[in-house]
């Protein structure tokens, strides 16, 4: 994404001049916080489509409850995603023979 | 450190930068980007929600609806962002 490879950019110079490793270290927070910042940017949006009809004075509760619900099943669904592929790949070989059938 | 000042120098002289300056420059980069996104999103998502027919400016009612739904958004943000967190940690308490 556009943020990391700011990061990248703007920093990898300086870290080949001089070993920083609290910039080192920095990258590595600030991009982990990158990460969770951007899925909770896409799973807002997502959730928004599933959750929300009209947009009244407050957030009730049924609402409430959706978008929560609806986050978990989001990564309950990436992991499944990501587990159903393994077995795939286990059981048939490479990902590409599975994907070709 | 001289000589590479001049992108990261805010007018401070010499543009001598040090790891923390260059730091705080960075976290500064990031929250703005982040407010971009989150703008950009709740702009497309209430203009859906509140926009049905562009008329020839934004009436009294679409402009409730614009800021009712900016503050619904927020509050969605923050229940998502809420409950991501939430389930980081029981997914760590796992392992």
């Amino acid at each position: 994404h556009s943020l990391f490879f700011k990061l990248r950019v703007y920093l990898k110079p300086w870290l080949f001049f001089t070993i920083h490793p609290q910039l080192q270290q920095f990258i590595e927070i600030e991009s982990q916080k990158q990460r969770f910042q951007q899925l909770v940017h896409q799973m807002t949006e997502v959730c928004w489509e599933k959750c929300m009809d009209k947009p009244g004075p407050k957030l009730d509760s049924r609402t409430e409850i959706c978008f929560v619900n609806c986050v978990e099943r989001f990564i309950d669904t990436s992991q499944f995603i990501l587990n159903r592929l393994e077995q795939t790949q286990r059981s048939r070989g490479t990902f590409s023979e599975s994907m070709s059938e | 450190m001289d000589g590479f000042g001049s992108d990261f120098s805010s007018g401070a002289g010499s543009g001598k930068m040090d790891t923390g300056t260059i730091i705080e420059q960075v976290k500064v980069q990031i929250a703005v980007a982040n407010a971009q996104e989150l703008l950009q999103r709740m702009t497309d998502k209430c203009f859906k929600k509140c926009i049905c027919k562009p008329g020839s400016t934004l009436d009294n009612s679409e402009q409730k609806c614009i800021a009712m739904c900016m503050d619904r958004y927020m509050d969605a943000w923050n229940t998502v962002s809420c409950a991501y967190n939430s389930r980081l940690k029981r997914e760590r308490a796992r392992i």
